[in-house]
């Protein structure tokens, strides 16, 4: 090895402190960069390998009943490659000791031979045997839930009949990565199941002999999906068709695709941050060690070392570093990125969901940190060029102030000499210091407006439940009943208040922007579920007009006073143009509301509803659902508890481990920038700190001038990064916001609290570590040597 | 022990059996080998011998920023190797001050803010324009170091040094680098102190034309003390022979 190597691994050696700290800031972004684009790539491809292997359907196209001949004209359709025909529908299914009945979608099996699309995949036991109408598979997470096994038995209320089935397999399907009860968004295994069972049982459940309600169409490579959905709407028009949906609006798939949307803008912004970060700080650190060096390096260059050889040497302690830290990175991107799949686990019910991570993420992980050091060392590189052999073997000049000289008449009765030393330091290098406080405050604002992002989460939470829904339960009747049904359940011993409405399936479009979704039909003065403005104010159902929620607004680009067609897809499907009257301010979902008997009138349908907001008194909770239970045309009963403590759990899984994360990463950045900075100050002063103490200072006093600067450097960074945190969390919010929830912005002190008290704990600790190095300083053998 | 006599207020310090061994074992090197003194008030002290022979090691303990490993070191009545660090800190700020061989000036202060960081600090300062005129920088006072020539910067070192009123001054290789005329200027600057405010001045040094100014010359060598002199032909450091 030769010498200069050698001294390369003693002066890594020597600041290994430092190293440690930028290789962790580099770390950190390497594996968040590694994790998240590991588990896109993981994600994406298991959700390929699943939908190819069992076959998903391309296309969705729901029917209130088609005859299966119909199937032959479907596969017609230029573009499309496969066509199956099936029955699905919901239910009810009762659990024995479950007071509440838990809503259920049926799907058919076609019999004696395989599904062509949307294959189901066996996690255990066999498929229901042809003729078997008793035999049913259940989706593996409802049955995890409810500890169901091979050949329990449950009874399920299909349009009002009750049946018993046994089950004799144990499922997934592609189509229901992600399931959440009807109206709902957050899964909760035990509250939703899926049910296969053969088509005759289903036939006869849904009186659809011969037919079938939901046509599947697989497209040929290349084709597009547009045509096809407009060729088959043509063609199930007048057997009721609901409208064709492509894959993408597809419920399950869409939850999984904004996940990945999400990771992707997380994974493209963040790691950037971190490398700017080491590159400041590798930029800091060697140019220190440059100057302390310099006549070394004049020294080896007086040897016939030339420019580049001497660069080559502080280059390659930089990119050492760095390398370090990519690798370790990459270690714990992968680590991490295995602990992450098992929590996309529980949430998607992949069959399989191994996490892997593409070499490209490795190569891109490892050249993106070693780019940010070279940047770095770049600017390094000019001052040993600039360093002749002469220069450097003569001491430096003293530092020149002279030029921060200017500003101290007005202060001087302010400040005391150690005060002005602090002072005029930080006024001589600006750069450093901003750039020390730019780097806080990013770190710091990175992980505020996470958090507060997290905290919207919870708004929305408290928004939905305790504001604009005020019922305790809902229920859901299988088909538009009359108004009478809903004051009928006044009856249930329990009830308190009743509210009926009118839910309506339709697309609704503005211009060349629509929306897949339905029309919520309110009462003229609600109480239990409302429409609420920006301040939480009602809002009045207007005679005329519809109300939408920000995000469906968002969506069709409307604005007050424009109008929205709506394509409702049940009854006689009227079209039906109508002015929009208000937005409504809602977190959860993109509803649309219009006042009821304004909806039943345009549909030519008065005085029909869909459903009942009940207000019941929560003692009597057993009783009230064995009643609901016997009412047959109730398809579901959701108590509100259940779908808000749903919710909760789904936050909470990620929360506390990301709010620990979140402050992790604002904790790292300070400590590297801190920590590195003191170092550094403490390098350039320690013959100042030693004459301080010399002159009869105390440790306290000399410690005051270094770690007064770093004061200042987090004094300044706190505000700024408060700043940035909250000019963040609206990039953060809009990243995480879809149709299926929106995050509300605020200012959130909680948030900015927790992040700017990491930046304190981290700056406390580095000021500590260093101070512990005031205090080793050897007096004498600093003030002798010559600098 | 020390007699009673020797504390009445003729000595500055006084050592008996001063020790100081650096490392253990059969590494160990013994700086000072029981090194006994007494620096009567008032004198300037040059100490002189090659290096590694012990001087700066005893001015380090004896001004209060080193500890002996054995023996005793008083100033006055006070008993340095007694002391802890809150307390040599203390007899630091209070009694003594240092120039050293590179000035060691703050750099962000100019220089009568340098002084000024003593005079802050100190319980009976002199004017701190005082104490930059004596050195000759009246004229220089608001100058950062880094405007300043060697020289320039090794008096406003002293003056930061006496600014304090010290009771003692101890200079280690004062005039080490600088050059001839300056280094002259310098001395006398130590010679017109000791006379005006009547400061014990402890000199180390290589230089040995030095020691012609000074009252006692205590020669070092292998860390024991070989022979004191008192010099009875002082000359002006003006004519001194560099």
């Amino acid at each position: 090895m030769s010498a200069l190597n050698h001294k390369l691994l003693r002066d890594l050696w020597r600041i290994k402190g430092q190293a440690g700290a930028i290789a962790l800031v580099v770390a950190v972004g390497v594996l968040l960069l590694v994790m998240m684009s590991g588990m896109i790539s993981s994600l994406e491809e298991t959700r390929r390998t699943y939908y190819e292997r069992y076959r998903l359907a391309d296309v969705f196209a729901p029917v209130v009943r088609a005859p299966q001949n119909i199937l032959d004209r479907l596969a017609e359709i230029p573009g499309v490659d496969a066509v199956e025909g099936r029955i699905q529908g919901s239910a009810l299914v009762e659990i024995a000791g479950q007071d509440l009945p838990v809503r259920a979608q049926v799907v058919s099996l076609p019999p004696w031979r395989e599904a062509r699309l949307n294959g189901v995949y066996l996690a255990d036991g066999r498929m229901p045997q042809a003729g078997r109408t008793e035999e049913v598979l259940v989706l593996k997470s409802f049955a995890g839930a409810h500890g169901l096994g091979l050949g329990d038995h449950l009874s399920a209320t299909m349009y009002g009949n009750r049946r018993a089935f046994r089950i004799v397999g144990i499922a997934q399907a592609p189509e229901f990565l992600f399931t959440t009860a009807p109206g709902e968004f957050v899964p909760d295994a035990a509250r939703f199941a899926v049910l296969w069972m053969n088509q005759d049982a289903l036939e006869a459940a849904y009186d659809l002999k011969g037919a079938f309600n939901e046509a599947l169409l697989s497209l040929e490579r290349g084709a597009r999906v547009e045509p096809v959905l407009a060729a088959a709407d043509a063609l199930l028009d007048r057997y009721g068709g609901l409208g064709a949906y492509g894959l993408a609006d597809q419920m399950s798939n869409r939850f999984l695709s904004e996940e990945i949307k999400g990771l992707r803008t997380t994974s493209a912004a963040v790691p950037p941050i971190f490398m700017g970060v080491a590159a400041f700080l590798l930029y800091i650190v060697v140019s220190r060690m440059v100057q302390a060096e310099r006549e070394q390096i004049g020294l080896i260059k007086a040897f016939g070392y030339t420019d580049w050889e001497v660069s080559m040497h502080y280059f390659k302690l930089v990119v050492s570093i760095a390398v370090f830290g990519a690798a370790l990175g990459c270690a714990g991107g992968v680590w991490s990125g295995r602990l992450l799949a098992g929590v996309y686990q529980s949430i998607y019910h992949f069959p399989f969901l191994v996490f892997r991570v593409e070499p490209s993420a490795f190569v891109s992980g490892v050249s993106v940190s070693v780019l940010a050091a070279m940047a770095g060392g770049l600017f390094v590189l000019r001052q040993v060029f600039a360093l002749t052999p002469a220069v450097a073997m003569r001491p430096p000049a003293p530092a020149d102030y002279s030029r921060t000289g200017a500003m101290h008449q007005s202060l001087k009765r302010w400040l005391d000499q150690p005060s002005r030393m602090v002072l005029r330091r930080v006024l001589r290098n600006p750069g450093r210091i901003f750039g020390a406080v730019l780097g806080i405050a990013a770190g710091m604002g990175l992980s505020s407006a996470q958090m507060s992002v997290m905290s919207g989460f919870n708004d929305a939470l408290s928004q939905t439940f305790d504001v604009i829904d005020r019922s305790d339960v809902t229920v859901t009747f299988f088909e538009q009943m009359p108004e009478k049904t809903a004051f009928a359940l006044k009856h249930v011993p329990g009830v308190i208040e009743v509210e009926p409405t009118r839910a309506v399936g339709a697309v609704l479009r503005h211009g060349t922007n629509s929306y897949r979704g339905g029309v919520t039909g309110l009462v003229a003065d609600a109480r239990l579920n409302r429409a609420v403005d920006a301040d939480q104010a009602e809002i009045a159902m207007p005679d005329d007009g519809i109300v939408l929620a920000t995000a469906l607004a968002d969506i069709l680009k409307v604005e007050p006073g424009d109008t929205v067609t709506i394509e409702v897809l049940e009854g006689r499907r009227p079209v039906l143009e109508m002015p929009v009257a208000r937005i409504a301010d809602t977190m959860l979902g993109a509803p649309a509301f219009v006042r009821m008997d304004v909806l039943n009138r345009a549909m030519n349908e008065p005085g029909r509803i869909s459903g009942a907001y009940l207000r019941v008194d929560s003692e009597q909770y057993p009783g009230l659902f064995a009643a609901l239970k016997q009412v047959p045309s109730v398809a579901g009963v959701t108590r509100k508890s259940d779908a808000r403590a749903a919710m909760k759990k789904l936050m909470d899984t990620g929360a506390g481990t990301m709010r620990f994360v979140m402050a992790a990463i604002a904790g790292i950045i300070t400590f590297g920038i801190v920590y590195n900075s003191a170092r550094i100050s403490f390098g350039e002063q320690s013959r100042d700190l030693a004459s301080l103490r010399v002159m009869g200072f105390t440790q306290g006093e000399a410690s005051f001038i270094l770690l007064g600067e770093l004061a200042i450097v987090v004094f300044l960074a706190i505000p700024l990064g408060v700043g940035v945190g909250y000019g963040l969390s609206f990039l953060v919010a809009e990243g995480f916001s879809t149709d299926i929830y929106q995050i509300p912005t605020a200012f959130r002190p909680d948030a900015y609290g927790a992040a700017g008290a990491a930046v304190v704990v981290a700056a406390v600790i580095s000021g500590w570590l260093v101070k512990r190095d005031i205090q080793k300083v050897d007096l004498v053998a600093t003030l002798k040597t010559r600098e | 022990m020390v007699e009673d006599a020797e504390l009445s207020g003729q000595t500055t310090f006084t050592t008996r059996g001063l020790t100081k061994v650096y490392g253990t074992g059969p590494a160990a090197v013994h700086a000072l080998r029981g090194v006994d003194l007494d620096i009567p008030r008032g004198e300037i002290v040059v100490l002189l011998g090659p290096s590694g022979s012990g001087k700066s090691t005893l001015l380090n303990i004896i001004g209060g920023l080193d500890r002996a490993t054995d023996g005793e070191a008083f100033f006055e009545d006070q008993n340095l190797s007694q002391m802890n660090d809150r307390a040599l800190t203390l007899y630091r700020r209070d009694h003594v001050g240092f120039v050293f061989q590179f000035y060691n000036l703050m750099p962000s202060l100019t220089a009568r803010e340098n002084v000024e960081l003593v005079t802050e600090i100190a319980e009976n300062p002199m004017d701190v324009e005082q104490a930059l005129r004596l050195v000759g920088l009246g004229e220089r006072m608001d100058h950062f170091p880094a405007q300043m020539s060697g020289g320039e910067q090794q008096r406003v070192a002293i003056a930061r040094a006496i600014a304090k009123n010290p009771t003692v001054l101890f200079c280690d290789e004062p005039t080490g680098a600088l050059d001839s005329t300056t280094g002259r200027a310098v001395l006398h600057v130590i010679n017109d102190i000791n006379r005006e405010l009547g400061a014990t001045v402890m000199i180390v040094t290589h230089a040995a034309a030095t020691a012609q100014m000074a009252h006692r010359v205590i020669h070092f060598a292998d860390g024991a003390i070989r022979a004191v002199e008192e010099n009875d032909h002082r000359v002006s450091p003006d004519e001194i022979a560099w």
